[in-house]
């Protein structure tokens, strides 16, 4: 079986992997790269635990080999804080509105609000529900996840108006 | 109570962050960085990763297994089998409901995907290939799907290996297939009060098989040091220290070998507190190979292997005079349990508290049977986000006092106001003997009627089932009513025990010098936030910022016993031991005190976070002085240090109860619901965290949602389990979650340090009949009585047409 | 869930790609979102050897809208298919089709190929193919040859495909402007396939309909075309006898299977009602094609339709 020698830049570091073809990109970013921020929760698409940023766009890494990857420029939830180690207004967000309790959907919910936001910054309730729907929530029955989002649009358009 | 309340000046909660204060989570700084610790991020040195090779069938006889087919596959070191087991004497293990599980398949496979082989591999992709590569030979037998058949005479044997055993652990079995038969209350004074009656209703009320699915799976690392003969388990357990305890019994290895850590969890809701073979093989391959060995479930394993809940087959009925007071209330139940009885009940309850049944309502006589069976499905039986088998019960009297009102010709809000126990009668003993410590369902149910203006809603509805009958719309109107009452917080010693060992709590504080603290506990948080509404209540009780409290769980090395956190029992019993932990701390800094400002302790009075002479309030020592003359000036005879440990058996189980009310459109030519309105009143007790009650709200509800609308883990004639991915199984998104309003009342438990009474589970409980009742009653308008749950669109379109709904 | 083992290919040109496939032999798949694929192979029920990727092939990619045609390359994902306005004005019910596919995250890799191609039932685009009468461009080492969408699928997972080939391209006649639309789908949830789904292409003119096409979804092993249905309400006004006349012969032709979204005869009755509601739909819509915009977000909800998001109090 073939394996590929891949490049991917992570959170703004490049890292260069040889992996298996068959390898998922979920595995290669928490089981190589040690980032176990995304999480897997159903295996077949469903779920969006493993949601990273990659190229632009919100993906579900466990229903993508890493040789796909190659190249690309991916973001997780650890490299969504600012530089100086203040947090996202997404993470300020979910933390102020109660938007997580077990957490185990957190990192997949915010990395996919970031790019709902990149795109939409100033959602509707609906067009938020609509984003998210490729992330299930055991704990939090959304409502508070919707308002956590609301609370860091605001922020990052006030944020926005000031520059 | 009293010095709790005293405590409470809301400046200096606001001031400490204790109780009653919307304090945001200590823990979400890590989760929103995507730096939690769950199991599947533990990653050691030379750790291996074990899979499992599982039956196609639900029923079979394994003729052979050719474990050289797995062998060859390049990455695969071994291949674990019962035969394997037989010698360790690991091949069958205990359940927590006083039957056998086996490890691995042992001659036979009872229900599909039935763990058959462990395959240990150097990694999960190599682990996965031999698993696919293991040959296995079957001969197929008969499976027993239908829980009515399993005691039929030439119902197939299920269990072998016990189908001898005339008595089970909760007596007589009358069939191969028979686990248990078990009774409460009185049967000849309930026949007698059906008879005499002028009413009765019955109605068999089904409660399907669902599957409680925390978006984590359940998964572990087990690391058996070789050298040191020490055991290290991380696991996702909602109770460590029983893990640990029944790790040490039946692997004959010492508990003090053993280490048992449950790091972060991503959501239990019933579906971690077993233990599975999983764990049990992990333990296995780690102690053959000596190295670590990591085991993970993927989520079609998860839905058809590991911890079903409800499966209940009710029959309720109902006795009442024609103008609606209640007399009697009987229910028989067949429980399908599985394979193998692996509920998870005290050891007392094979049906847990199902007996809660006679709810928030005076009803003078009950009875109830349940009766237990296996079937060729997993095994499980879990309380899926209540206190065992509560939401069966409160489904039970729910659904059957609305088939009651139907019959009545009675308005459902009103019959059941006739019946409330009313707040003079506390405590209250049920026709069970349950004796409900407190509660005002009169005010709750008003508070929560005026809020949804009932009257104006009821007068809507008959407006729109003219219009449905005059065809003018095919939308039917339904307005749902759940009043519940649970029972939580396992539990009284007297009542509760789970392998023997009584299902207290604890807390265990240590102040350090400069004035911090950590405490530890017997529970362990799956996403309620215990590290931060534990430290509130330490807050209020030491006067220590919650800020500077450290609340540690999960690590048997470092946390004092407990039981774990399941059945809304955090907050009943650990909160409890936390609050009279605190007030152990509180007591020993007031005669430091004294001690220090040279007056007799009770010349002292107690401030924000602090001790002051009365009447001199200059002359002071704050709780941060005297954590550091605990260590260095203590009054004479007295120990150095500021640290206090409680074990709490509660005296009683607490009652939470709310009002609930829910409004739904039903499109009748597709069967799509759409849910208008939900409010939900709850009565938890004393408020800890108003935030994370409403976010506890929110998603019990979310998932009572789930469960009423869409959840069913069925399976086919042959037990082939259907649509067990989460294409099929009912996880609602946001799109199709409602929106929740919340409201609360505040009755403290009268027994409870704080007075608090747990709420996690409430809006589940209170939320599947809510849902169901809405449904039912817009069809009871055109002629219905009860369709059972699932109500998906394609159920309720075909039961519209059993109404004659459809041309 | 881990799948089996295959060697993966990245090819840049179509050529390259049809090479490798070739060279694959029977157990080579190509690549493209593989939000179907991917799935299969992790429960081992797809287990290919070769892997070909057509996501960086630039010639498969892309949309060209001119005042007669409209032309899609095979790998244009459903978030592009969404993002463009030109799109949503020549041609709506595309947009409003991929928006009720599947979810954000699986809009940004599915592929409008790949919906197409594999001949799964569940699939939403081809009733939305054959309702636009598109044609595919199907292309390998041996050339290059043309099939009708209303040609394409044989059964379950069956298609026109033979081994080797590739659909590179989807076209289709503009509709004329001002069209009538609606891509009616009722589901469990957001993600699942469709119970039943039908879409809808009308042309009126004077009130009465000129020309009709009816499509449905999952209602069968393959998509159908409900000539009959289209045929009841050409030349009506869509009134409610019409209307019924076209439900009933949109039935007639379903043959689905029961499954967890319901019984072989509420699926059925669902196709029909999906019939009916995109008719009235579609003639609301009739002449009122470019007032409204596309909304700002690829992932907001449909501006139009009263289709989709089932439980969902959100249409309100």
């Amino acid at each position: 079986m073939a394996k590929s020698l891949i490049t991917l830049t992570i959170n703004g570091e490049v890292h260069e992997q040889r992996v298996d073809d068959r390898e998922l990109l979920i595995h290669t970013i928490r089981e190589r790269i040690n980032l176990t921020g995304a999480h897997i929760g159903c295996d077949t698409g469903h779920c969006g635990a493993c949601t990273i940023d990659l190229d632009g766009r919100s993906v579900k890494s466990c229903m993508m080999f890493a040789v796909q990857a190659n190249g690309a420029s991916i973001t997780t939830i650890e490299g969504m804080a600012h530089a100086d180690g203040t947090l996202h207004a997404l993470q300020e967000g979910f933390r102020m509105e109660h938007g997580l309790q077990c957490g185990y959907c957190t990192p997949g919910m915010i990395t996919r609000a970031y790019r709902l936001l990149k795109e939409n910054p100033n959602p509707t309730e609906a067009e938020i529900r609509m984003g998210i729907a490729g992330n299930l929530c055991r704990c939090t029955g959304y409502q508070n996840i919707v308002k956590s989002i609301q609370y860091a649009a605001e922020q990052l358009r006030i944020k926005e108006a000031a520059e | 109570m009293n010095e709790m309340v005293r405590n409470l000046s809301a400046e200096r909660e606001i001031k400490l962050e204790g109780i009653g204060c919307k304090r945001k989570r200590t823990e979400d700084i890590r989760f929103v960085q995507g730096r939690g610790n769950y199991v599947d991020d533990v990653k050691l040195p030379g750790m291996l990763f074990g899979d499992f090779a599982r039956s196609p069938f639900a029923h079979a006889r394994i003729k052979k297994i050719d474990k050289a087919s797995a062998l060859a596959v390049e990455g695969v070191l071994a291949v674990i089998t019962s035969d394997d087991l037989v010698p360790l004497n690991l091949h069958y293990m205990p359940t927590l409901a006083g039957d056998v599980q086996a490890v691995l398949a042992h001659g036979k496979v009872l229900f599909q995907n039935q763990e058959v082989a462990f395959i240990v591999a150097k990694d999960r992709y190599a682990a996965a290939d031999g698993a696919d590569a293991l040959i296995v030979e079957y001969e197929e037998l008969p499976a027993l799907v239908d829980p009515h058949k399993s005691m039929a005479a030439d119902a197939p044997v299920l269990r072998e290996d016990i189908m001898d055993k005339t008595h089970g652990a909760h007596g007589p079995r009358k069939h191969p297939n028979h686990i248990f038969t078990w009774t409460a209350g009185d049967e000849a004074a309930t026949e007698a009060a059906f008879a005499a009656a002028d009413v009765v209703v019955k109605q068999y009320l089904a409660h399907p098989r669902v599957h409680p699915c925390p978006l984590e799976t359940c998964c572990c690392v087990a690391s058996m040091d070789k050298i040191t003969g020490q055991l290290t388990l991380w696991g996702t357990f909602q109770a460590p220290h029983v893990v640990r305890t029944v790790a040490s019994l039946i692997a004959n290895i010492p508990e003090h070998k053993i280490r048992v850590i449950a790091p972060d969890i991503g959501g239990g809701f019933g579906n971690k507190v077993g233990v599975y073979p999983g764990y049990v093989c992990s333990v296995v391959a780690s102690i053959v190979t000596g190295k670590p060995v990591k085991w993970v479930e993927d989520r079609m394993e998860n839905l058809s292997t590991t911890a079903f809940a409800r499966d209940y087959h009710i029959t309720a009925e109902l006795a009442a005079t024609k103008d609606g007071k209640l007399l009697a209330m009987r229910s028989n139940v067949l429980a399908d349990h599985g394979a193998f009885d692996a509920c998870a009940d005290p050891s007392k309850y094979p049906a847990g508290m199902y007996h809660i049944c006679t709810g928030a309502y005076d009803i003078p006589t009950a009875y109830v049977s349940v009766e237990g069976v296996y079937t060729n499905k997993a095994p499980g039986g879990v309380s899926y986000r209540c206190s065992f088998r509560v939401t069966e019960a409160a489904y039970t009297i729910e659904r059957i006092i609305e088939v009651l009102a139907l019959k009545l010709g009675m308005d459902a809000a009103e019959l059941r106001r006739k019946n409330f126990i009313q707040p003079t009668q506390f405590p209250y003993k049920s026709a069970f003997g349950w004796e409900y410590d407190s509660g005002d369902y009169p005010t709750a149910m008003a508070k929560a009627m005026e809020a949804v203006d009932y009257p104006k809603l009821r007068a809507e509805q008959v407006e729109r089932v003219a219009d449905f009958k005059a065809g003018k719309t095919r939308s039917l109107m339904g307005i749902g009513i759940s009043f519940f009452t649970e029972i939580v917080g396992a539990g009284p010693s007297k009542n509760c025990d789970i392998l023997g060992i009584a299902m207290f709590d604890s807390c265990e504080i240590r102040v350090h010098p400069t004035g911090s603290a950590v405490a530890r506990l017997g529970t362990k948080s799956q996403g309620q936030g215990h590290e931060t509404t534990y430290a509130q209540i330490l807050a209020t009780e030491t006067g220590i910022p919650a800020s500077a409290i450290t609340i540690e769980e999960g690590d048997t090395d470092t946390a004092p016993y407990g039981l774990g956190t399941y059945g809304s029992r955090s907050t009943p019993v650990a909160g409890a031991a936390c609050a009279r932990a605190g007030r152990k701390i509180k007591q020993k800094a007031q005669l430091i005190a004294s001690h220090l400002l040279e007056v007799h302790h009770d010349d002292l009075e107690w401030d924000v976070d602090g001790f002051q002479v009365k009447g001199l309030p200059e002359k002071r020592k704050s709780m941060k002085e005297l954590a550091w003359a605990a260590y260095n000036n203590v009054p004479p005879g007295m120990e150095m240090g500021l640290e206090a440990v409680d074990y709490y058996d509660p005296p009683n189980f607490t009652f939470p109860y709310g009002a609930y009310f829910c409004v739904v459109d039903i499109d009748v030519d597709t069967g799509e619901t759409k849910v208008r309105r939900f409010y939900a009143l709850d009565d938890c007790g004393t408020r800890i965290n108003p935030m994370i009650i409403e976010g506890q709200i929110h998603g019990g509800l979310t998932e009572a949602f789930a469960v009423a609308m869409g959840q069913l883990i069925d399976f086919d004639a042959n037990g082939n389990v259907l649509g067990a991915s989460l294409m099929d199984y009912f996880l609602p998104t946001a799109v199709e979650t409602p929106h929740w309003e919340t409201d609360f009342t505040e009755v403290p438990s009268p027994h409870h340090p704080i007075g608090a009474k747990g709420v996690g589970e409430s809006p589940h409980v209170g939320g599947v009949p809510a849902f169901s009742n809405a449904i039912n009653d817009a069809f009871s308008k055109v002629g219905g009585v009860h369709t059972h749950m699932p109500h998906t669109a394609a159920r309720l379109w075909d039961y519209g047409r059993s109404l004659g709904l459809h041309t | 869930m881990i799948p089996g083992k295959f060697d993966y290919h990245r090819p840049a040109t179509k050529t390259d790609a049809f090479k490798l496939l070739l060279d694959a032999g029977p157990d080579g798949r190509v690549l493209a979102g593989g939000h179907s694929l991917i799935p299969m192979m992790k429960l081992r029920l797809a287990t290919p050897t070769a892997l070909i990727d057509l996501g960086h092939i630039s010639e498969l990619k892309g949309i060209s809208v001119s005042d007669k045609r409209i032309e899609i390359g095979a790998t244009t994902t459903q978030h592009e298919l969404i993002q463009s306005q030109e799109l949503f004005t020549a041609c709506p019910i595309i947009h409003e089709t991929s928006l009720q596919i599947a979810d954000p995250q699986i809009r940004y890799c599915g592929t409008l190929g790949g919906n197409i191609g594999n001949g799964d039932p569940g699939n939403d685009m081809p009733a939305v193919m054959q309702c636009l009468d598109a044609i595919y461009t199907i292309e390998s080492l041996k050339g290059s040859r043309q099939v009708s969408a209303r040609a394409f699928y044989r059964g379950a997972y069956v298609t026109a495909l033979d081994d080797g080939e590739i659909i590179t391209k989807i076209s289709f006649v503009r509709p004329p402007t001002g069209h009538g639309y609606a891509y009616c789908k009722l589901k469990r949830k957001v993600g699942d396939y469709a119970t039943a789904a039908a879409a809808v292409i009308l042309e009126m003119s004077g009130g009465k309909v000129q020309s009709a096409s009816i499509t449905l979804t999952n209602v069968s092993d393959t998509p159908l075309c409900a000539t009959a249905a289209a045929a009841a309400v050409t030349g009506t006004t869509l009134e409610p006898a019409a209307i019924t006349a076209a439900v009933l012969a949109a039935e007639a032709i379903t043959n689905p299977t029961a499954d967890g979204r319901g019984s072989a005869a509420y699926r059925t009755r669902m196709a029909g009602v999906m019939v009916h509601r995109a008719l009235e739909l579609a003639k609301e819509r009739a002449g009122d094609i470019g007032a409204t915009s596309i909304s700002a977000s690829a992932t907001g909800a449909p501006k139009t339709g009263k289709a989709g998001g089932m439980f969902g109090w959100l249409n309100r």
